[in-house]
């Protein structure tokens, strides 16, 4: 079907200033969606309150207005624009509440326009976590036991059924806001409360907590025709229990049979039929790791954080094609704008391994609690690309700025053997570093996996990588000699030098922990060609030529630039 | 240990040894899906190939009992960037590599993987060797000097030695010597409906999916004749997929002519190019093929558009098409047919896998299509 | 199709076309938010409008900066200067842009100048002249631009020397920071004390900063110098006093309250800083101006694009990273058409307000000072100061009736002009409730302040009266005594629990005050595009 040709001037909600939970990935989104508005020849009215914004530029919409996003400020625009349409879903929970607010105070049918994509129902039904699970039970979908709260004297019911741990969500909240894990009564009541407070609707929901279960997502899009596609899949390093923007994400899962990616896969479409969603969707599962069970935990009926980070994962750009869905287009007839050759309506392959970490603001804040659980903490996060987990790992954590290059961090270093088996136990910033110090310390795999459930290949992969770190620093004369000397050091030195860089070691890392000079063993690097190759983010994994330059480096043969 | 895959053009990777020690050879060819190692590695469609995955982490989840598409590893050799040492996954029983190793399938992994499909992307699929023992030089004479692909009866090889049955609601079968036992002495059932599958290369998930549906399989070798397949009066027939150039089945397209008008009938893959080749139609070679699990097909009479699950190397001709059939699907990336559909009788066919297995399960329904078509009839 | 400037359909690299890389800024945290992304896509734009290709690298998946379409070539890598280097070697570009990344891409002007590599724009010796504090307090007394009064120091007993001939408050501070981290103003020697302890633990090399705490306001600039000419677009006068981090504080464009002296002051210093440190681009420069002598005083200089870059460009129209852009490509001031000095106001009035995370961040005390904690900003627009405010005020979250329920609890520092902002609230018919100090206070100078029990005085106590949801206000400033101050951050706490919006500023209570006198005057707030404001068609 083309495009909806009655469509020529369509208003974008902005999402407002960055906070925790919203932070500029609705600037790309946005951006993308003017830009892909346009293309389509329909005029672009723009409201944010942020002007730091590149979709308030002048060259990215017709006509921009800084304005509070309050129904006030939006209905006035809406009353001397006069739009044909508005998008409500690329402006993160503050876009989507405010659209809702309006339609629901009947401003935008009094002027004549209509949301665009998603339908309103489809957003309510995602959102309330009642109208969500019946239509999970109607379909067939597994959602964990579950109790919605709105008041304190309704915990009886929960109290009652004797699981623990609970979960605490409050609904129509940012970032999960307010949420918690309870292990008794009286925690149960205090994050209860403090959730309702918090939540628009005076609501929250309270379920089981699946301590220990894998928490995957998949990013899914539909059409008008209902075409359902998933454009990326991804796997919480960190099990159930952290919020998902505060867990390391890496993507695509790694520990999923094809049986199990199907399953959730299958899972995912089928929710993103049955919500009737027309755009891009992110949907939460939690999978055992021990059978095929899995619940449906949460989805979010518009473009996200994720959605922008499975975007750059795979190259597969969700706000566009979600902005081209909503005027009418059906993938099938919306170009894949990185092969140019293929269409929008294919699912990404990818050849590389994504891992992203969260940047929490804890080095302003000394005082916080870094405990990282359920309520979103992270200000933003890095992403990184290699041909394999340990390269990108190391890649991501020297992206952070946080005074950490490697697998090593002071904080870590100076913990008891008892705070380290603390701070694995007990999701945190640094957690991570804190797995490191215990793998050096000698502690199992298997014990660091009873503490912290966390998958054994992530952590063998860590175990693997603490492992070359010591063979490094067993060599550490012989490759110090070898950055001062003129001549080619012997094999077993070069050898090890490939590998420390195939498992992204900087040379910062290798400077640490051999007492070489840093820019001595780049001259050494280089002298014995062990320098990065780049290769293209394609959406294809090379099967079809692409023509966009979207490069990350790895060590590895061939050089595409 | 040491590696190397040579290419027919002369282009050499070294790496290091997957599996077992030795020499192999077929035709190199890569696969984009990002899961479903096992599968692809008991795909009987793979015979005499190589098969590279263009993802670069492989075997993470380990190798277990489940899995398994056919009795044994069909893939010639194996090429991945990096094979997971100890993996992790509940239903795990063992490691890649040494289930490689324990079938005897040469393998080599650590080589640039992506450099490999760009290589086959722009010259086409070619074919290669991998050894642990030759010089570069030896390897790739060795590729000049022996057979294409295509050139030897693979499906001969791949298919059921006897007929043997798949009871319905059954998962997995068991034992195959009893089940070769029953195909011959229990009487059909009335109750159910019957397919009489016809193996070029079938793989497990096709027969559990009918089973799964309630429906009785008998499988038969593809050297079967059209009267041994309709002496137990099966209710439909299923044309499986298979490795090799379906320009060379003639005897299964005799075959399958007899077999048009006297029961429905569905074609998978390259039952779908057998279909092409008993109404009039040619296929031809693809220059790298479809093996992956993300491509869209359309399907021309619904306009629906779903992701499939491929692994084939030679696409149906639609230009020859005659007596009543026609193109029912086609591939949005590159325009090629991906099924047929007969005008008037209840024949259909498609190119890709609705069985998935590795893959997305979006067109399982083909299989309900077919089902409900014996039902009715 | 794609309307952005210097859009090429051609995603090829061409072979003629000169290469150069934009740094990116990493990931979103505060005190290097988005408007960096902004920043980098503006060069990127510029460059490629100015016929180069321009090259990003960058490692945040949230930007638009990292659009596989925004750049002519997108390295998805870390920030680090192997990382770059190993870029660099492949690419052979003419050289690096480090101006618009943040103090992330600052930071790598001297590796990569050290290898040899052209930084375009502003030297590297010129970003160390304005970052080393020791070579640029010779700048400064060299052109006789003032400054508070201070010095460098790397134990406590010169501390404590160094503020007793300077005077208490002092503000301390790494001699290294960003956002303000480690940033406290100290009002006693032993406070002092504490500080030194505390803060040579957390970097034991670097030198701590004492300087006078100069009482008055806090304006910024952000000059746009090609070593001639050089452009001030706009002035943002902080609506705080200072002590207040400028990210955190309101500002307004333009100074509301500065005299025309002080304004020729500050262009003054800041043309002649720029042509001294032979800016070839961007650079911000903090002043304070004290109140006691009415002069300009340079707080510090960033050779680079600020926070204030995308605010200032959208409200004076001038395309500031664009203009940089090509200043740093070799096109003068003049060949753009600029010319030096302060550019004519513009019709709007526009205030930028920050806005918190509080509610995510357990534990986090939220008054305000030295230290950065706003992780965003938004802006207000209108054609009067107080609507803009009021628009602001709303927008930054701070969203209060015009009449309602407060509550104040003022530091006794505070209570004398405390009482004239709550004496206004309470004309415009809010109820206020105090707790003991405070209400006594509010009594005698004749505000009808309801008392409410402190927090350890039992149930109906501050805390709960605010999670009642009666309230929709509460003041409460910041105390130095110890003691108040711990009651005083679980009240703060409290009001974020229960979504209270809560002011430790007088001057942000003033402010408010003043924004909704708007909101009463019932008078139609002003709607209209960017656009329109700068041609002052606003009707």
């Amino acid at each position: 079907m083309p495009r909806d040709a009655s469509i020529k001037k369509v208003l974008v909600i902005g999402s407002g200033p960055i906070i925790i939970g919203q932070a500029a990935e609705f600037d790309y989104a946005g951006t993308q969606a003017c830009r892909a508005l346009r293309e389509e020849g329909i005029s672009v009215v723009l409201i944010n309150s942020n002007p730091a914004t590149i979709m308030t530029d002048t060259e990215i919409a017709d006509r921009v207005y800084i304005e509070p996003l309050n129904v006030e400020f939006a209905e006035r625009v809406i009353a001397r624009e006069r739009p044909d349409g508005i998008l409500p879903t690329l402006g993160g929970q503050t876009g989507l509440n405010l659209a809702t607010q309006l339609a629901e105070a009947g401003i935008v049918d009094k002027y004549g326009a209509r949301l665009l994509g998603t339908p309103l129902k489809s957003i309510r039904k995602a959102e309330d976590r009642h109208e969500f699970r019946e239509l999970m039970r109607e379909i067939g979908e597994p959602v964990p036991e579950s109790w919605i709260v709105e008041e304190e004297s309704q915990l009886d019911e929960p109290l009652k059924s004797g699981i623990w741990p609970l979960i605490v969500r409050p609904a129509y909240t940012l970032g999960g806001t307010g949420g918690g894990i309870a292990y008794n009564e009286a925690e149960l009541r205090e994050i209860t409360r403090r959730g309702l407070s918090l939540s628009m609707h005076h609501q929250v929901m309270i379920e089981r907590y699946l301590a220990g279960w894998k928490e995957v997502e998949y990013e899914v899009m539909r059409d008008a025709n209902d075409t359902a596609i998933t454009v990326c899949n991804m796997e919480n390093f960190d099990p159930m229990g952290v919020h998902t923007g505060d867990s390391i994400v890496i993507a695509p899962s790694q520990t999923l049979s094809d049986k199990e990616y199907q399953m959730l896969r299958t899972a995912s479409l089928k929710i993103i039929r049955a919500l009737g969603i027309e755009g891009g969707c992110n949907v939460q599962l939690s999978l055992s790791p021990h059978s095929f069970d899995y619940y449906v935990i949460e989805v979010n009926p518009r473009v996200s954080r994720s959605s922008a980070l499975a975007s750059k994962a795979t190259g597969y750009p969700i706000a566009r094609v979600a902005a081209k869905i909503a005027v009418g287009l059906h993938l099938e007839e919306i170009d894949n704008a990185v092969t140019r050759k293929t269409l929008a309506c294919f699912e990404p392959a990818l050849d590389y391994c994504v891992v992203k970490i969260p940047r929490w603001p804890f080095d302003k804040f000394n005082v916080a609690d870094r405990r990282i659980s359920t309520q979103m903490k992270a200000t933003g996060e890095v992403m990184a690309i290699d041909r394999a987990f340990e390269p990108a790992l190391h890649k991501a954590i020297r992206s952070l700025e946080v005074g950490i290059y490697g697998l090593q961090s002071k904080a870590s270093s100076k913990m008891s053997d008892v705070e380290i088996e603390e701070a694995i136990r007990i999701p945190n910033d640094e957690r991570l570093w804190a797995i490191t110090e215990a793998l050096r310390r000698g502690v199992m795999v298997e014990e660091i996996h009873s503490l912290s459930a966390i998958d054994p290949w992530f952590l063998r992969k860590l175990k693997g990588m603490v492992e070359l770190e010591t063979e490094i620093k067993s060599q550490s004369s012989a490759i110090l000699a070898a950055s001062e000397a003129e001549e080619t050091p012997p094999a077993d030195v070069v050898s090890l030098l490939t590998r420390a860089k195939r498992a992204g070691f900087p040379d910062r890392s290798l400077s640490d922990l051999t007492g070489a000079v840093e820019l001595q063993i780049r001259k050494l690097r280089k002298r014995l060609g062990i320098v990065p190759v780049y290769k293209i983010v394609d959406t294809c994994a090379a099967e079809f030529e692409a023509e966009t330059p979207y490069f990350y480096s790895c060590y590895d043969s061939e050089n595409e630039q | 240990m040491k590696a190397l895959l040579a290419l027919e053009d002369g282009t050499i990777f070294e790496g290091q040894s997957l599996g077992a020690p030795g020499r192999t050879y077929g035709e190199v060819v890569f696969n984009t899906g990002m899961t479903g190692y096992q599968e692809i590695l008991t795909d009987p469609s793979y015979a005499g190939q190589i098969v590279s995955l263009t993802y670069p982490l492989i075997g993470n989840y380990g190798i277990n009992a489940d899995d398994f598409e056919s009795r044994r590893v069909q893939v010639e050799g194996f090429v991945v960037r990096e094979a997971a040492d100890i993996p992790s996954n509940w239903r795990s029983e063992r490691s890649l590599h040494a289930f490689l190793k324990d079938r005897r399938i040469v393998g080599i992994q650590g080589i640039d993987t992506r450099a490999l499909t760009r290589a086959l992307r722009v010259k086409g699929v070619m074919m290669g060797a991998i050894s642990t023992e030759e010089t570069p030089e030896q390897l790739v004479a060795r590729i000049r000097s022996a057979p294409a692909y295509g050139g030897t009866d693979l499906n001969r090889q791949v298919t059921a030695e006897r007929a043997y049955h798949w009871p319905p609601y059954t998962k997995q079968l068991g034992d195959i010597a009893a089940a070769e036992q029953r195909a011959l002495e229990l009487p059909a059932l009335d109750q159910v409906p019957r397919v009489a599958l016809l193996d070029c290369g079938v793989k497990y998930n096709i027969v559990r999916s009918l089973s799964a549906l309630g429906c009785e399989v008998t499988v038969y070798p593809c050297t079967a004749s059209a009267d041994e397949i309709l002496s137990r009066n099966p209710d439909g027939i299923m044309l499986s997929p298979g490795p090799g150039d379906p320009a060379t089945l003639g005897y299964v397209v005799d075959t399958v002519k007899r077999l048009i008008g006297k029961k429905p009938i569905m074609g998978v893959c390259l039952g779908n190019q057998i279909l092409g080749y008993a109404f009039g139609s040619k296929t031809y070679k693809l220059k790298f093929g479809h093996r992956g699990s993300n491509h869209p097909v359309k399907d021309l009479n619904t306009g629906k558009v779903y992701i499939t699950s491929q692994n084939h190397g030679y696409a149906v001709d639609p230009d020859g098409l005659k007596d009543g059939m026609e193109v029912a699907h086609l591939n949005l990336n590159d325009g090629t047919v991906e099924g047929l559909k007969h005008k008037e009788l209840p024949i259909f066919s498609i190119q890709y896998h609705p069985e998935a297995s590795p893959g997305p399960t979006d067109s399982s329904y083909m299989f309900e299509t077919f089902v409900r078509t014996l039902t009715a009839n | 199709m794609n309307s952005a400037p210097g859009h090429r359909k051609d995603s090829v690299l061409s072979e003629t076309r000169k290469k150069i890389v934009v740094i990116g800024s990493g990931p979103i945290r505060i005190g290097q938010g988005i408007e960096f992304d902004y920043c980098s896509v503006h060069c990127v734009w510029a460059l490629r409008e100015a016929g180069y290709d321009a090259i990003i690298v960058n490692n945040n998946p949230e930007t638009v900066s990292t659009d596989f379409d925004t750049s002519d070539r997108l390295f998805f890598e870390p920030l680090t200067s192997e990382d770059v280097l190993n870029i660099l070697d492949r690419e052979e570009p003419e050289g690096v842009i480090v101006q618009f990344g943040g103090q992330t891409a600052i930071n790598l002007a001297r590796p990569l100048h050290e290898m040899g590599i052209r930084i375009f724009g502003s030297s590297y010796d010129s970003i160390d002249l304005a970052e080393d504090r020791d070579r640029f307090e010779k700048v400064l007394s060299e052109l006789g631009i003032p400054k508070p009064a201070g010095r460098a120091v790397t134990n406590a007993e010169a501390a404590v020397t160094v503020a007793s001939e300077i005077g208490y408050p002092v503000l301390v501070r790494p001699s290294y920071v960003l956002g303000g981290r480690a940033m406290e103003i100290v009002f006693a020697e032993e406070d002092l004390r504490r500080y030194m302890q505390y803060a040579v633990d957390v970097s034991p090399k670097a030198p701590i900063l004492v300087d006078k705490y100069v009482l008055g306001k806090e304006v910024e600039v952000d000059v746009i110098s090609d070593g001639v000419d050089c452009l001030l677009p706009g002035i943002m006068e902080h609506i705080e006093r200072a002590g207040v981090h400028s990210g955190d504080s309101m500002a307004v464009y333009p100074p509301q309250s500065l005299s025309q002296d002080v304004i020729d002051q500050i262009v003054d210093s800041a043309t002649r800083l720029a042509r001294r440190l032979e800016v070839r681009g961007l650079m911000n420069i903090q002043f304070v101006v004290d109140n006691a002598t009415n002069t300009a005083q340079v707080l510090e200089v960033n050779p680079r694009a600020s926070r204030t870059v995308p605010y200032l460009s959208k409200i004076t129209g001038i395309p500031m990273v664009r203009v940089a852009t090509h200043v740093m490509l070799g096109k003068t001031l003049k060949e753009q058409g600029y010319v030096s000095g302060l550019h004519p106001n513009t019709g709007s009035i526009s205030v930028k307000a920050p806005v918190f995370s509080f509610a995510k961040l357990a534990k986090v005390d939220i008054g305000l000072g030295p230290e950065m904690k706003s992780t965003g900003e938004i802006m207000g627009m209108d054609t009067q100061y107080s609507k803009a405010l009021y628009k602001a005020m709303v927008a930054s979250g701070i969203d209060v009736p015009t009449r309602g329920s407060m509550i104040a609890t003022l530091a006794d520092a505070d209570k004398q002009e405390g009482a004239g902002v709550i004496r206004q609230f309470s004309d415009f018919g809010f109820d206020v409730y105090a707790t003991g100090g405070t209400a006594r206070y509010l009594k005698t100078v004749g505000i009808d302040a309801i008392e409410v029990k402190k927090l350890h005085e039992g149930e109906g106590n501050i805390v709960d009266l605010i999670k009642s949801g009666k309230i929709d206000l509460l003041i409460n400033t910041l105390s130095s005594d110890k003691r108040i101050e711990r009651e005083g951050t679980q009240i703060r706490r409290a009001s974020v629990e229960a979504g209270v919006p809560c002011l430790t500023s007088l001057d942000t209570a003033q402010a408010l005050l003043l924004a909704l006198a708007a909101r009463r005057g019932g008078e139609d707030f002003a709607l209209a595009t960017v656009d329109e404001y700068l041609a002052g068609t606003v009707n």
